[in-house]
């Protein structure tokens, strides 16, 4: 974690779907490197938060994003390239989706969207991809089958893989682990400790354990407002210093 | 064996009877499945009967020559040539025109369109285009191809005119195609920051393509079977062309059709050959049942290959 350089700024973000307001309002810094984790119930903006990140917010027609979010410096609203935007962010949806193309071209769809042609280039990334998500040795004999004949864990990690396919320095992660056994959840996060050397990783999830093993630093969103933003340590100890957070913490809130 | 240990164990065959509540529930679904059953029926009946009458009276005309020689003594004889192929040429370029158009429209208004008032309209257009009876069209394309655009009275009029009224179904028909593509795999696209067109090729359009062919060619079933249309714009009761030739027709030229043929030879013609009407209703109802048939194999071979 390098805490001289913010990877993320976000200054008063708000959204609305229609006139119903979501998240109101919320300032927040992530730094270079470090594991950022995103807790808090259903309907507190979570997953709204990460689709403002990437823009692909834009695709909801009814929506609307006010105040600054800056990536790297740089101010997204007026962002002149969304897609190398979204390339430097790898995002891994909640449910999996395999595409209804081939294991490999799933993994090699981005990096072929970007201009990669190579075929040596390609399959070095694909393999490099699916090795750090854990499903290399599963699938390297049949890289050929249909992404969307896979099971549930093995089309998540997929996702995974497909995230990390664009070579992103920021790899957002929403409840990754929802439909992975223990063990591979186990592998995966000893991954993202790895990579966290070389990207940010934001991390929301609804296990308060795998947010203490991994984050760095946690914030606790509850409906569309940061209840608490403090080193994971903290957040996860006896006294948090937040009544609320602590009840949330120990399962008690409500 | 098991039953045995059924009776031995009065505990657990007490647990399986029915209750009044599952007789009840059975009732209920066999009468539904009976009644829905009833219902298939009722529909192939009618078209089972149709089919059987028409080949009846039709057989002693159905054959090889009838197809492909001219009428003749004034229609009360010979052949259908010019009034089949006509219905081809007419089929044929109205789809080629209509098709491009409709599906091209329609990847713009399911994958590009923002929701605002010139999309609503163009929506609306789209979807009162597909009420407008045929007769009107009819007016419309002689109004605007055979005088404004001065292609007079021709095959390309006519055609035309036909993919006037085809366009707006092929329209809506691509675009429920297009919608049944899950919205998770264009998110999931996005996300690795491909574009929309990227996305298009990619994922929208091989797994809509077998939904977008299917719409398109049950069209031909709409344009071979119109006949105010056409009658207005470029059908001819009697024209001569070459036997048996397939480019018999230019397409500056008017040209005759089977459902027009069918429409004079039962009511402008006295003392017609009883079967010639029966004959040629069946090779137009033929032809469009192969066509259709052919697009529900095309269907259901590429959903076989469909990937979800």
């Amino acid at each position: 974690m390098d805490t001289t350089v913010k990877t993320i700024n976000v200054e008063d973000l708000r959204l609305l779907y229609g006139t119903r307001e979501v998240i109101h309002g919320i300032s927040f810094d992530i730094y270079k490197n470090e594991i950022f984790g995103i807790i808090g119930p259903a309907q507190s903006g979570k997953s709204s938060l990460l689709k403002c990140l990437n823009r692909t917010i834009d695709f909801i027609p009814i929506s609307k994003v006010s105040g600054t979010i800056k990536v790297d410096n740089e101010n997204i609203a007026k962002t002149r390239d969304i897609y190398s935007l979204r390339r430097k962010i790898g995002m891994v949806a909640p449910l999996p989706v395999g595409l209804p193309i081939s294991i490999y071209e799933n993994v090699a769809f981005a990096p072929k969207c970007s201009g990669i042609t190579n075929k040596g280039d390609l399959d070095g990334l694909v393999e490099k991809c699916l090795r750090q998500a854990a499903l290399w040795d599963e699938v390297k004999d049949r890289l050929n089958n249909l992404g969307t004949a896979l099971s549930g864990g093995q089309q998540q990690r997929l996702t995974i893989a497909r995230a990390l396919s664009h070579q992103p320095e920021i790899l957002c992660l929403d409840e990754f682990s929802i439909a992975i056994d223990p063990v591979t959840t186990m592998r995966i996060e000893d991954v993202l400790k790895e990579l966290s050397s070389e990207m940010t990783i934001i991390l929301v999830t609804n296990l308060i354990y795998q947010a203490k093993r991994l984050t760095n630093r946690t914030m606790f969103m509850l409906n569309g407002d940061i209840v608490q933003i403090d080193d994971s340590e903290k957040i996860f100890s006896d006294d948090p210093g937040n009544q609320k957070t602590l009840e949330y913490v120990n399962g008690t809130f409500g | 064996m098991s039953e045995q240990v059924l009776t031995q164990t009065p505990v657990d065959k007490l647990r399986f009877t029915k209750t009044p509540m599952t007789i009840r529930n059975e009732r209920a679904q066999s009468v539904a499945k009976w009644a829905f059953c009833g219902m298939s029926l009722a529909m192939i009946v009618p078209l089972f009967l149709i089919i059987t009458y028409l080949v009846y009276h039709a057989a002693p005309s159905l054959n090889w020559e009838f197809l492909t020689t001219l009428p003749k003594n004034g229609m009360r004889d010979g052949g259908i040539w010019p009034a089949f192929l006509g219905t081809i040429y007419l089929v044929v370029i109205s789809l080629a025109i209509a098709a491009p158009i409709g599906v091209l429209a329609a990847i713009y208004l399911n994958e590009y369109a923002k929701d605002n008032w010139f999309n609503r309209v163009i929506n609306l257009a789209v979807i009162n285009l597909a009420g407008v009876p045929s007769i009107v069209h009819a007016l419309f394309g002689l109004g605007a191809f055979v005088y404004a655009a001065n292609f007079g009275y021709s095959i390309l009029s006519a055609s035309m005119t036909l993919s006037i009224m085809t366009l707006p179904v092929i329209i809506a028909s691509t675009r429920e195609a297009l919608m049944s593509v899950p919205m998770s795999f264009r998110e999931a696209c996005w996300n690795t920051g491909a574009t929309r067109w990227q996305t298009i090729q990619a994922v929208v359009l091989p797994n809509s393509i077998s939904g977008i062919l299917t719409g398109v060619i049950l069209q031909v079933s709409r344009a071979a079977g119109e006949t105010a249309p056409i009658m207005f714009t470029g059908a001819v009761f009697y024209k001569v062309i070459k036997g048996g030739d397939l480019f018999a027709y230019q397409l500056n030229e008017q040209c005759m059709a089977l459902s027009m043929h069918l429409y004079t030879v039962t009511t402008q013609v006295p003392n017609v050959k009883e079967s010639i009407p029966y004959a040629t209703a069946v090779i137009l109802l033929g032809s469009v049942l192969i066509v259709n048939a052919t697009a529900i194999a095309l269907r259901s071979w590429l959903r076989n290959r469909k990937k979800w």
